[in-house]
């Protein structure tokens, strides 16, 4: 009997995604029942949208003040509370999964599996190592319960046609006052469709020399409605800020469509593009290993190549 | 050559012990830099023919990048007079004594290498470094965010969970204040704001800063600073592996693309997808 609980990820308003997704994992080894937890201060907004995913059998909401924003110190004993009832738990490989998922698999005395990518069955999974350059196939012990993060890109969304019971109950854990949040400084993306769930993405590299020149890669993500990324060197650069960085520590993303603008293709970038659907790659280097993985490469100045291509989008 | 603690944790010479009572002077006294010692960033890994792991004999090894910026902001801590002493710590065979001594070369004042053949696995080590908090009472345990051999991005935040102390993770940014830190890190929404009291575990990123390189008078220096080797059978952690590596795998490739000449047949086989 395989029950799976599944911490929600949210912004105390609505439930990002990512969610969807590890609901979609549980349900390819068959668990028998797939619960999702809303950590929240009024969750009940989080808990109806949960509610509606397919497949789902119970949300449980735990509301108290100190879940107003996602510290992983605050919610994990909140979650290893949960832990007798099922024989694993979940979260998004997301920076909230990963800060969170390890600390409440120490608290339940457990080992954590990082970034499931295919479940054989509910105890053997597939996960990247070496910045996926090698993929391992992991045993988990079936006497103990599992503690994993979920590799978002590799899962759809499930479907929002559900109808699963939502049920109240109190927080019983000991809350601790040592970690307090400050403020978010907030997203650069503006209006564009978000870089972790946007079938478009745009990126721009190094090679696109400047935040003023970044404005291409903006004109083409919103000629074709995409969302916009960077590599680490863009980034690095200050070009953008950190939340657009895709790859191996930053976002690993699986849009339908992907093009690559004056980026190199540093192995740690192209992890985070290997599940796209069509990669793209302009950049003025025909050896820039990008061409490797791209289905369609252009050897061209990007400068001259992106506003012809934004001008032959706009017809 | 094993290090006893009795000898040297629970006893402090008496300048620390008036520091100790007097807070304001420094804002720690010690900080732990756990450094792992990896397959060097610019290798490209391969899996073994027989499936039986990665190839990794005779590859270039080096520090985690991600501890070595961790270990950076710990030597700008302390030459700011914020911290009196760094400390560097590896968990791993006889080898990693060549990590631990490129840490010593940086600035670390002294290095410990908890010895053991075996690969622990994540919860493992936090398990050992805890034991080690234990007798070395460091205010601040600051390593990287994750590995880049098994990219589990666990350790600190499993650390931070047994010691019962706050963790800030991906750390872009940091400041000290008496007791009190205050951390930027690295989220998927933007740039999130914490606020910890000290004892704590902090977890770098990319950006917190870029570490120095080290000059030839460092490396000789290094060699004179104290390393004691500890086994792990000392500390009597429980480090029994929960998860069976079974198969090892190379990803599946994507089949090789096309070039296009320009912008018009770029236009065209993207739309012939319905892509565009």
């Amino acid at each position: 009997m395989t029950r799976v609980l599944i911490v929600a990820e949210h912004n105390g308003v609505s439930m990002n995604p990512s969610t969807a997704k590890c609901v979609t994992c549980a349900r390819s080894f068959n668990a028998e029942a797939v619960d999702i937890v809303v950590l929240a201060d009024d969750g009940e907004q989080v808990a109806n949208e949960a509610a509606k995913l397919a497949g789902v059998t119970t949300v449980i909401r735990l509301n108290h003040a100190a879940n107003n924003s996602a510290l992983a110190a605050v919610l994990a004993p909140q979650v290893a509370q949960l832990a007798a009832d099922y024989t694993h738990i979940f979260g998004p490989s997301t920076t909230f999964g990963k800060d969170l998922m390890p600390r409440v698999a120490a608290l339940l005395g457990v080992g954590q599996l990082s970034d499931v990518m295919e479940a054989e069955n509910a105890f053997r999974f597939k996960r990247p190592i070496y910045a996926g350059n090698a993929i391992i196939t992991v045993q988990t012990p079936e006497n103990r319960i599992l503690v994993a993060t979920v590799r978002t890109a590799s899962y759809t969304a499930a479907e929002p046609t559900g109808s699963a019971e939502i049920e109240s109950r109190s927080v019983t854990a000991d809350i601790p006052k040592h970690t307090r949040f400050v403020e978010l400084r907030g997203d650069t993306g503006g209006a564009r469709p978000d870089l972790q769930t946007a079938t478009r993405v745009v990126s721009g590299g190094r090679a696109v020399g400047s935040k003023e020149n970044f404005e291409l890669i903006y004109e083409l993500a919103d000629t074709i409605g995409a969302g916009v990324g960077a590599s680490r060197a863009a980034v690095d650069s200050g070009y953008v800020g950190n939340d657009l960085q895709v790859g191996q520590t930053g976002k690993i993303i699986a849009p339908e469509l992907y093009i690559a603008v004056g980026i190199s293709g540093a192995i740690q970038h192209l992890t985070g593009i290997k599940d796209a659907g069509t990669i793209v790659a302009i950049n003025k280097d025909e050896e820039a290993p990008i061409f490797e993985i791209a289905d369609f490469g252009l050897a061209a100045d990007l400068f001259t190549a992106v506003p012809e291509l934004v001008a032959a989008l706009k017809n | 050559m094993t290090f006893r603690i009795s000898s040297h944790g629970q006893q402090y010479p008496l300048r620390d012990w008036v520091h100790h009572f007097r807070p304001d002077m420094t804002n720690v006294k010690k900080i732990l830099v756990p450094l792992k010692r990896v397959v060097d960033y610019n290798v490209r890994v391969r899996v073994k023919p027989d499936g039986s792991g990665v190839a990794l004999d005779g590859v270039k090894m080096s520090i985690n990048p991600f501890d070595e910026i961790a270990l950076e902001e710990a030597l700008r801590i302390k030459e700011r007079g914020e911290a009196e002493e760094v400390i560097v710590v590896s968990i791993g065979g006889q080898e990693s004594q060549q990590q631990l001594r490129s840490g010593l070369a940086m600035g670390a004042d002294r290095a410990i290498l908890v010895e053991t053949t075996t690969d622990l696995e994540p919860l493992a080590i936090a398990r050992t470094l805890r034991a080690l908090v234990e007798r070395e009472n460091p205010e601040l345990v600051m390593m990287g965010k994750q590995a880049i051999d098994d990219d589990n991005n666990q350790t600190g935040q499993m650390l931070a969970a047994l010691w019962e102390r706050p963790q800030v993770t991906f750390v872009s940014e940091l400041t000290l204040n008496a007791s009190v830190a205050t951390a930027v890190r690295e989220v998927d929404a933007g740039l999130e704001v914490i606020e910890i009291d000290l004892p704590a575990v902090i977890t770098s990123d990319l950006r917190l800063n870029e570490p120095r390189y080290v000059k030839l008078p460092e490396i000789m220096k290094a060699k004179k600073k104290t390393l004691n080797v500890l086994p792990l059978a000392e500390l009597g952690v429980d480090t029994t592996a929960q998860f069976d590596v079974v198969a090892t795998e190379p990803p599946a490739k994507r089949p090789r693309g096309i070039m296009v000449d320009d912008v018009t047949e770029l236009v065209q086989v993207l739309s012939n997808r319905e892509l565009i």
